[in-house]
């Protein structure tokens, strides 16, 4: 009896526990929504309202008819979609070199490649900058294309690194003794076994370009050339006439440029979790 | 046809058999260097020579688009550094967001793996719910946060003064000088605390259970058990997580520079440094502080290492 009271008591806390950290994980994103959907005639006012009387998708129907908004969206896309397949089509030649062949000089550049995943972005920030207005490439998409790989393409070669190695030897043996030369190994054998560590990491670059903020802010200097998180940025200095921010717009902004990553994020989420702690733990 | 075959062999093989391996080393090292060509090519160009080139910029006086030759100028621009007060406060500002937001981090991010390392229904559905706030960009969560902040419309303000009557008035949290730092670290810790608890996750799921059984048998409690077992056995993965962390800290900006700008009593040093690189376009003095940033963030990574070296041994 008093057994049983003690372990419901325990049962009751834990769950308790576990509300108040989803509350916690999820308020933030809720009330971005919430903001997201009230007019502002209830936004400015208070006490506040935690559910809009006057659900509204004004802020919606203003974010996708702005032009420069939009574009910013498929500057992003661009920008992030071809850091990931720069990054993984270099990135698997180099890592399946570093996985499955012995030679002398591999340990270094897997050090060098290690090192290089820890990289602070800012120490190189002005050297960057010389070069990519030295080649005049000072806003433009490519300028980030090619300075984000800095952050994209050790990781993924890590990870990568890491997935060719588990692979069992048997494999790349067979086909050899049938006479495969190592590309067509690569190729035919080795490819297509690490199609999830590919999703994976070509996932996680993606999202590591696309949440990029720094280099975007220092390289690009005109809206039409601005990444995504340049555009929710500037929303900071475009008051739109009164003295309070567009909050309800740019709430509505932040909803549209999250929804894609949140859904990519819950359907791969096995993977991604698997991604993130072998870059970590197993380094 | 048997025969022949037969004497081919013994005769053919003593020569041929160690330069064939020979030529296969060499033929897959060969191979190997010229997969690994335009990674090397990439890393070289994006990395390597701006590295190079940032410690050479630190000892010039190199401007942007400056009609001025650049030139070299010693340790001048080392000289300025070291009585600068404006980097010297951006170093504590960053210093003070380190250890906040790290052992924050790390206390709720065990609680957080602890309970989801347990067994309960929906499970999934937490562990999905983690990688939220993670998924979403830095600048988008501190433009969230930013409006939860606001003086007047802020739901914090609201939540605090309106409904659970804890303060009388209020709190302009991202202005005023003494909750301006709180503020920031929150978001930070916010975004970055499930990450952290993932990872802390991974290591307690290697543990095996048996352990555990084993002490309940000899009569440890729960309390007893947490310290004694799954900290030592969790140790490797909580130092992967801690240098990680410390090194993202370090080098904080997004976060400080959607909600403050550049103001001056809140930059770290990546701020302070992007201003002077950027806006000011004084690449010399820029990357002077560059390189002290390298350093800065080395000396961790040192302290860090050894401290792992230690326990090792």
């Amino acid at each position: 009896m008093n057994k049983s009271i003690r372990y419901r008591m325990q049962r009751v806390l834990f769950y308790l526990l576990l509300a108040v950290i989803l509350f916690y994980l999820i308020f933030p994103f809720y009330w971005a929504f919430r903001s997201s959907i009230t007019p502002n005639s209830e936004m400015f006012t208070t006490p506040l309202s935690y559910w809009p009387h006057h659900p509204t998708l004004e802020f919606y129907r203003e974010v996708f008819g702005d032009r420069l908004f939009m574009r910013s969206m498929l500057n992003s896309t661009i920008v992030a979609g071809s850091v990931t397949i720069i990054s993984l089509v270099i990135g698997a030649f180099a890592s399946y070199a570093l996985g499955r062949f012995n030679f002398s000089g591999r340990s270094p550049v897997l050090y060098i490649i290690l090192a290089m995943t820890m990289f602070p972005q800012i120490a190189v920030l002005g050297s960057l900058y010389t070069l990519v207005t030295r080649f005049h490439l000072y806003n433009t998409l490519p300028s980030l294309i090619i300075t984000y790989l800095l952050f994209t393409l050790p990781f993924t070669v890590w990870v990568l690194t890491t997935f060719f190695q588990t692979m069992p030897k048997e494999l790349e043996e067979a086909a050899y003794v049938d006479g495969a030369t190592p590309f067509q190994v690569f190729w035919k054998v080795l490819l297509p076994l690490a199609a999830p560590g590919l999703v994976t990491t070509g996932l996680l670059a993606f999202i590591s370009a696309w949440n990029e903020f720094l280099y975007a802010l220092s390289f690009i200097q005109t809206p039409e050339n601005r990444t995504i998180t340049l555009a929710i940025f500037t929303f900071n200095t475009n008051t739109t006439g009164g003295f309070e921010l567009p909050w309800g717009k740019m709430m509505a902004g932040t909803m549209i440029v999250t929804l894609p990553l949140i859904i990519l994020t819950l359907i791969f989420q096995r993977r991604i979790v698997d991604g993130l702690t072998a870059g970590a733990v197993k380094g | 046809m048997d025969g022949k075959a037969a004497t081919d062999i013994p005769i053919e093989t003593p020569k041929s058999q160690p330069s064939r391996i020979a030529t296969l080393r060499g033929s897959q090292t060969r191979t190997a260097w010229f997969l690994l060509i335009p990674t090397l090519l990439v890393v070289t160009l994006v990395a390597l020579v701006p590295l190079i080139q940032t410690v050479w910029y630190s000892f010039t006086n190199a401007r942007l688009a400056s009609v001025q030759p650049t030139h070299f100028v010693g340790l001048k621009n080392y000289r300025y550094l070291l009585h600068d007060i404006a980097f010297r406060d951006s170093i504590w500002v960053t210093v003070k967001f380190t250890v906040i937001t790290v052992v924050i981090e790390f206390a709720l991010g065990i609680v957080i793996a602890l309970v989801v390392n347990s067994n309960f229904k929906g499970r999934g559905g937490m562990r999905a719910a983690m990688l939220v706030p993670w998924a979403i960009p830095t600048v988008i969560s501190a433009q969230m946060w930013k409006w939860m902040y606001n003086g007047i419309y802020g739901v914090f303000n609201d939540m605090l003064v309106n409904k659970l009557h804890i303060l009388n008035h209020n709190i302009a949290w991202i202005s005023q000088p003494n909750t301006s730092l709180p503020a920031v670290a929150a978001v930070d810790i916010w975004k970055t605390t499930p990450f952290v608890a993932l990872l802390l996750l991974a290591g307690l799921q290697v543990i095996p259970t048996d352990v555990y059984e084993a002490a309940t048998v000899d009569g440890a409690n729960t309390v007893q058990q947490f310290f004694r077992i799954t900290v030592p056995l969790l140790r490797p993965a909580i130092l992967v997580a801690l240098i990680f962390r410390t090194l993202d800290a370090l080098r904080v900006f997004d976060v400080f520079f959607v909600m403050f700008s550049s103001r001056a009593s809140t930059q770290t040093m990546a701020i302070y440094d992007q201003q002077n690189l950027v806006s000011f376009s004084d690449v010399g003095y820029g990357s002077t502080i560059s390189v002290a940033i390298f350093v800065i963030i080395g000396i961790f990574v040192v302290a860090y290492v050894t401290a792992l070296r230690v326990e090792r041994t």
